[in-house]
């Protein structure tokens, strides 16, 4: 283990500080001319691809309905609690539906547990990772701001479907 | 008692005991579908098959007898075999249905799927389908995939019903469960096959998708929809309701309730016509009061009449511990006037369970002292003397007495003051001067005695304002321990009610009663203190399951 130097010893070179600015100035002018990683982010959007865990959403099949089934094993399984679901009866032949869907994003994780365990696949994770609000309540996000179109999730649900 | 030999263990069993139950006893369960305690032996699931020293084949524990010396292997490589072939026959044709099914967490099949099978199914072919949802009653749903054709639910309405109502048809692969043409399952006690079917082939309707079990938290209470006194399990989510399940109880249910207290004994406590603060009659009507206001006003009231001229009406469906206060509050007023109303329904009762009585605590409301001291009136007399002008002043625990007869109403619009403690707006709380919210059977600990002299506690299971689900040692699910005012499931109703013994108490300290009770264990100590026949027994004597006290003491 490298010994810390205490002020004390210090040679001159080191005391007067000026060449070590320098060098300094030396990296900050080498990087001025290297290729730039950094996104002038929000003016430019970054646009992950489809293994990004972005805020869970629910698959909206294409005749508009939810493909959930209410079966709480999301709710379940989810270690923040963020879910809560009221299951009832529906005339479709899957039988229950989620009458009341809701998932609180101040206490998701974005483990992306509920989507693994979803048995229909119906919950997933969606690219979007643009969340904010300004209270508690509008926090909880209910079935209007969760379902989303199926043609919209394609990506994720692919890539689910690729690493099973 | 013989002996015999049980995975390497001698265990006793009585003359004519199955295996099963032999190994039941000494707390050894052996899986099992169609054997059910209290129902005749099938033998049709095969489940249970165990290995049986010098037997040729393996024999199933619901019906093979112990004998003296016999060797029974339920884990041995033969035994463990056969139950996982059982398994997966029975899961050939099942259904991928564990989202949809309101089973799933209490399934038996699921459970044993678990703990007894391969996990992997070699059917490749395409499963047979029957028929789902399909009503059997007005209580019950049945979906025919799920079936295991187990016939506990037939036997249980040839042997425990009485009424034979379904049976299987078809055969083979196609067997399914029916009604017989031109009947209904509707028999007083339906619902109870929800309860033995194994897996979620039969639904409660009521309770259809209304939540998950593992969500819900339950707790141990007593139906108090008649005199037997049912032992019940609560089943609540977010402070609500959403089912009754029987809970065993030998002395008094066995495994079964009445579809009538199932049903309709809870749907008040969460109804919108809940009292959720103290009212007090004004000009205008019953409006808003605080409790401070409605104590200060009926001690006050409650002065100005003589002993005489007061009287006061208990209740068999309020707890030993509300009606005790209730006639220590009469007896420091010199009131004699002191009653309750029998709720008697003639032909509502039958062999198995149901009472004709309607209150499940007639006896301890006796014990308690409701009943007219030497020269005192009785309900109807107390009735009586008010169209008379002889009683200018009454209180009422919760009972509906306008609603019991057409000439009560006007009786009651005599009363120069009427108190009524009740849970929700009634006929009676209409003509009440001051109406007291009073705290319903699932939000309150107390004791209801039934016909047969036997104490059973009653347990919280819904908090209101004054109780803290976790601070008041409520049952408490995941949701519950986890949750906090944040979340909306957390953050649910609770009504603004007391129980009737604590509203009696602070009311008699405001008359100059001088007693000091904090809990409502500390009302029933007090209680058996005066009580011949119940000296010393305490809450914990009566644990779950109660405790019969002298049975001569208690004719109703
Ligand atoms: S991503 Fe994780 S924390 Fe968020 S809702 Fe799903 S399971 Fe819960
Ligand atoms: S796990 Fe899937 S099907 Fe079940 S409730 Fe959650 S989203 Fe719905
Ligand atoms: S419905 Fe249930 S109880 Fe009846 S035979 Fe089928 S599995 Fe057994
Ligand atoms: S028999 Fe009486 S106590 Fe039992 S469930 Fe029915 S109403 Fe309740
Ligand atoms: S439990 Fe023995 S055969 Fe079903």
């Amino acid at each position: 283990m490298a010994v810390k130097k205490r002020m004390k010893d210090f040679t001159l070179m080191e005391k007067i500080y000026l060449p070590s600015i320098v060098a300094g100035l030396g990296i900050t002018l080498q990087n001025m001319f290297k290729p730039k990683y950094t996104m002038e982010y929000p003016e430019v959007k970054f646009m992950p691809s489809g293994h990004y865990r972005g805020r869970p959403v629910l698959v909206q099949e294409e005749d508009g309905g939810e493909r959930c089934v209410a079966c709480g094993l999301c709710s379940r399984v989810c270690p923040a609690l963020a879910i809560d679901i009221q299951a009832a009866e529906t005339e479709k032949e899957k039988e229950r539906y989620p009458e009341r869907f809701e998932i609180n994003m101040l206490r998701c994780i974005f483990c992306g547990l509920c989507e693994e365990v979803c048995p229909e696949e119906a919950i997933v994770m969606s690219k979007e990772y643009e969340i904010a609000f300004t209270n508690r309540q509008d926090a909880i996000y209910g079935k209007d701001k969760l379902l989303t179109p199926i043609a919209d999730l394609q990506e994720r649900i692919e890539f689910l479907r690729g690493n099973k | 008692m013989g002996k015999f030999i049980l995975d390497g263990q001698e265990i006793g069993f009585k003359p004519g005991q199955t295996i099963i139950e032999a190994a039941k006893e000494v707390g050894v369960e052996i899986p099992h579908f169609c054997w059910h305690p209290s129902l005749s032996v099938s033998g049709n699931c095969r489940v249970c098959l165990v290995e049986v020293e010098k037997m040729p084949k393996l024999a199933i524990a619901c019906a093979t007898q112990a004998s003296e010396g016999m060797v029974v292997h339920t884990e041995s490589t033969r035994a463990l075999s056969a139950r996982q072939a059982v398994m997966e026959f029975l899961l050939i044709n099942h259904p991928l249905d564990c989202p949809i099914c309101d089973e799933a967490g209490e399934c038996k099949l699921q459970d044993y799927t678990f703990s007894h099978s391969v996990g992997e199914s070699r059917f490749t072919e395409e499963k047979q389908h029957k028929e789902k949802r399909v009503p059997l009653g007005p209580h019950v749903m049945f979906d025919g995939d799920r079936c295991i054709s187990c016939s506990r639910c037939i036997r249980f309405c040839d042997e425990i019903a009485g009424e034979s109502e379904l049976t299987f048809v078809n055969r083979g692969d196609r067997v399914t469960i029916q009604t017989f043409p031109g009947k209904e399952l509707k028999n007083p006690y339906s619902l109870c096959v929800t309860d033995i079917c194994p897996v979620g082939a039969l639904t409660n309707r009521d309770f259809r998708f209304k939540a998950r079990v593992w969500d819900m938290s339950n707790t141990a209470s007593v139906c108090p929809g008649c005199a037997r006194g049912c032992n019940i399990d609560v089943w609540v989510r977010s402070n609500e309701i959403l089912r009754l399940t029987p809970r065993q109880n030998d002395e008094v249910n066995s495994y079964w309730m009445c579809d009538e207290g199932r049903l309709n004994t809870w749907k008040h406590v969460n109804a919108g016509d809940r009292v959720d603060c103290p009212h007090i009659r004004r000009d205008e009507g019953l409006s808003k009061a605080t409790w401070d206001e409605i104590y200060s006003k009926a001690s006050a009231e409650l002065h100005s009449f003589s002993s005489g001229e007061i009287a006061f009406i208990g209740s068999a469906t309020s707890t030993v511990e509300d009606n005790h206060l209730l006639s220590k509050l009469a007896s420091h007023l010199h009131c004699k006037n002191i009653d309750f109303p029998r709720h008697i329904v003639p032909g509502s009762g039958d062999k198995i369970l149901r009472r004709e009585d309607k209150t499940p605590n007639a006896a301890g409301a006796l014990a308690a002292g409701i009943s007219p001291v030497k020269d005192g009136l009785g309900f109807e007399e107390i009735m009586v003397a008010i169209k008379s002008h002889k009683i200018k002043a009454l209180v009422v625990v919760e009972e509906d007495i306008a609603a019991m007869d057409e000439k009560y109403v006007s009786a009651l619009k005599q009363l120069q003051l009427l108190v009524v403690l009740a849970s929700n707006f009634n006929a009676t709380t209409e003509l009440a001067h001051i109406v007291i919210p009073a705290a319903t059977w699932t939000e309150k600990n107390g004791v209801f005695i039934n016909f047969e002299g036997r104490a059973q506690r009653i347990r919280p299971a819904v908090a209101t304002e004054q109780m803290d689900r976790s601070l008041d040692g409520f049952s408490m699910s995941r949701l519950d321990k986890f949750g906090t005012k944040f979340d909306r499931w957390g953050n649910y109703k609770k009504y603004d009610a007391r129980p009737a013994w604590r509203i009696f108490l602070d009311l008699g300290h405001l008359l100059g009663l001088k007693a000091k009770f904090e809990l409502a264990e500390d009302v029933w100590e007090d209680f058996t203190k005066h009580s011949p026949g119940f000296h010393g027994i305490t809450y914990d004597d009566l644990g779950e399951t109660g405790l019969t006290v002298k049975k001569e003491l208690h004719k109703v």
